[in-house]
């Protein structure tokens, strides 16, 4: 069955959290890919029943906290021993160890900013337009309840049997999302 | 389990061992539903602002303008309007900062060390802990920042370029400092704000339902258009977990850094190596006493009383109990490293803190701070709310004499007797430390009153029936 071009996928509710999680496991073994979960915390191991891979997250902070420390370190000594040279209680013009507290302190700063500017990239947001945004009910999936949304663009999406799937794993109140 | 029947088949005896079971503490009490903690947490943002808000508003504004007159006088005329003067040339400006930076502490350590260390019971009180963290900075701030004299060369403390073209000692403790300093105030914030983002969105979402479309925008704009999504959440998490992961070295070196500022000279009393550890012990013990003092009226106020249990305030009392002892011992290890060292100079400065001319000081800090957390041993002090918020008082107070014992004594009784001195604070001085308490009370105010106080996700994920295999441990 040929979808509409302005239908986003399919949502079902789910009211409890082990309900949603067997049923991310059958979508995920029924080999969907454009799918996800919306839950109102953070389901200790749905990551594993949805299928997903580890967050690329920890190599941007890693990226980010060996540049804070490069920085540390070669902005103490270009500005110490080489741009303006001032001896201060003959103390050595550039040292790693006198520069080390500083660049310690910048590496986890840049580690933050990395993270955090990191999980958003990786994330797509902000993004304040959605179609999910535009489902009624999605206020609860903010409160107490779980939704599983099967977007149109994955290759196994057939309205009808997509639909057939979620009921048979207890999906409730299917509808339609519109693009 | 598989291990444990293994071993009771190689030894018979072991069969008839009944291990004892423990329970696992409850975290949210009498079993409540999420939707029931979204209703609790947003309805103190959703209802009407309530008289004793105002009423401690006010009050808190017009303490706060106590800083604001104070520093505005210190500005107009210059810094001599302090009290500090050969040989105390650093009194109660520093004693303030770093007061006010410990208290930050116990915010960080019970959102990162406590995150990392898989202590569930953190969730309903580190989002409150941390705005504690974050406008203790700014209270902290606020002491250096006017003490370099001329405070719109404040921007020197930075490697920004200026007009004379010399560039900051980064040999010095001081620079250090700043760094540390501002850096935890930014990462403090910056993990605030990331916790904040699925509650935003929660408010975003209500407030839009209820047809308030100035504050939908407004809480909508910050969750960044948080949908829940569990492919958000698993990158969301990471993320988490790595700020708590650099937030955990990141308060423990800036309050080494901040004891750096004594530890790296040579003075008496402070040239030692004890410092940083003690520092830092001392910073949580008073953010917890700091933590409990704000805690325990919020939970009387909002009947928070299945959020913050009895167990939460028996932990709290329990690491507070722990740090206020370790300073204790460090109280004590530095008389006798004093002793022990053999170093007359060390040896006198020590002497002199205990029955010198700041002996009044050096007993205030004792009682508060080494008695004051030995009554938390009982549970039944424990369990006396009253009385943990009054002990909690103390140990705030302790903490500041501490903080004023370490700086001005050491330095009223340096190497020279014909330069030794007494130091008393102005009146602008302590007009300017008392109004930072209400600079602290109104930011803590608006906090209360605009943002959620607790993570509601973090904690309806703490509760069992968040749990997708309902209880059982299955793998």
């Amino acid at each position: 069955m040929p979808t509409s071009a302005s239908t986003y996928g399919l949502i079902a509710t789910f009211e409890t959290a082990p309900a949603l999680y067997h049923a991310a496991e059958a979508v995920r073994d029924a080999g969907y890919r454009n799918w996800d979960c919306i839950t109102p915390f953070p389901v200790h191991g749905l990551d594993k029943a949805m299928g997903l891979r580890r967050s690329i997250v920890p190599r941007i902070s890693l990226a980010g906290g060996i540049t804070g420390f490069i920085t540390g370190m070669s902005m103490i000594w270009w500005t110490g021993a080489v741009d303006y040279q001032l001896v201060v209680g003959g103390k050595p013009l550039f040292s790693p160890m006198f520069a080390f507290p500083v660049s310690y302190e910048l590496t986890i700063l840049f580690t933050a900013f990395a993270t955090i500017i990191g999980m958003f990239v990786v994330n797509g947001l902000p993004m304040h337009y959605h179609p999910v945004l535009k489902y009624d009910h999605i206020r609860r999936g903010m409160d107490d309840t779980f939704f599983i949304v099967i977007e149109a663009r994955d290759p196994r999406f057939n309205l009808a049997n997509t639909r057939a799937l979620l009921e048979k794993v207890g999906g409730k109140a299917i509808a339609e999302l519109e693009a | 389990m598989a291990h444990a029947e293994h071993s009771a088949a190689a030894h018979p005896l072991l069969q008839e061992v009944k291990p004892a079971v423990l329970p696992r503490a409850v975290l949210v009490e009498h079993n409540r539903s999420f939707s029931w903690i979204t209703e609790k947490i947003c309805g103190i943002i959703e209802g009407k602002t309530p008289a004793w808000w105002w009423v401690c508003f006010i009050l808190a504004c017009f303490v706060a303008s106590f800083t604001v007159g104070g520093i505005t006088y210190l500005v107009a005329t210059g810094v001599g309007v302090w009290g500090h003067a050969n040989p105390v040339n650093w009194a109660w400006d520093i004693v303030n900062f770093v007061f006010w930076i410990g208290i930050g502490h116990a915010g960080t350590l019970i959102s990162a060390i406590l995150c990392l260390l898989r202590q569930k019971w953190r969730t309903s009180i580190n989002r409150a802990a941390e705005a504690m963290t974050i406008f203790a900075v700014v209270c902290a701030a606020i002491f250096p920042v006017f003490h370099v004299g001329r405070v719109w060369f404040a921007w020197y403390l930075f490697p920004i370029p200026n007009s004379n073209a010399i560039w900051q000692n980064f040999r010095s403790p001081l620079e250090w400092d700043v760094f540390a300093v501002s850096t935890y105030g930014t990462v403090s914030v910056c993990f605030w704000y990331v916790g904040l983002i699925p509650d935003l969105a929660v408010l975003r979402d209500r407030f839009f339902a209820a047809g308030n479309k100035v504050r939908a925008f407004l809480y909508g704009l910050f969750a960044m258009g948080w949908r829940g999504s569990n492919r958000h959440w698993s990158n969301y998490e990471m993320a988490y977990l790595i700020l708590a992961g650099i937030s955990t070295p990141l308060v423990l070196s800036v309050h080494t850094i901040v004891s750096f500022d004594f530890a790296v000279s040579l003075l008496p009393g402070w040239h030692t190596t004890i410092f940083p550890p003690y520092f830092v012990a001392g910073a949580i013990f008073s953010g917890f006493g700091m933590v409990l003092t704000l805690m325990l009226p919020l939970r009387a106020i909002y009947k928070l009383e299945d959020l913050i249990t009895q167990y939460h305030i028996d932990c709290m009392c329990k690491i507070t109990l722990a740090t206020g002892t370790i300073v204790g011992y460090a109280y004590g290890m530095e008389f006798f490293i004093a002793w022990y060292g053999a170093n007359p100079y060390e040896g006198f400065a020590f002497v002199n803190r205990a029955f010198g001319h700041y002996a009044w000081a050096y007993w205030w800090m004792i009682g508060c701070n080494v008695i004051t957390p030995q009554f938390f041993w009982f549970k039944w002090v424990r369990q006396n709310t009253t009385l943990v918020w009054v002990l909690s008082i103390f140990v705030n107070v302790g903490m500041w004499f501490e903080r004023f014992v370490i700086i001005v004594t050491s330095l009223a009784r340096d190497f020279l007797p014909s330069s030794w001195g007494y130091y008393s604070p102005s009146i602008v001085e302590i007009f300017t430390f008392f109004g930072t308490f209400g600079v602290f009370s109104v930011l803590f105010l608006l906090f209360i009153r605009f943002l959620p106080v607790m993570p509601m996700a973090e904690l309806k994920a703490v509760t069992p029936q968040a749990d997708v295999h309902g209880g059982h441990e299955k793998h």
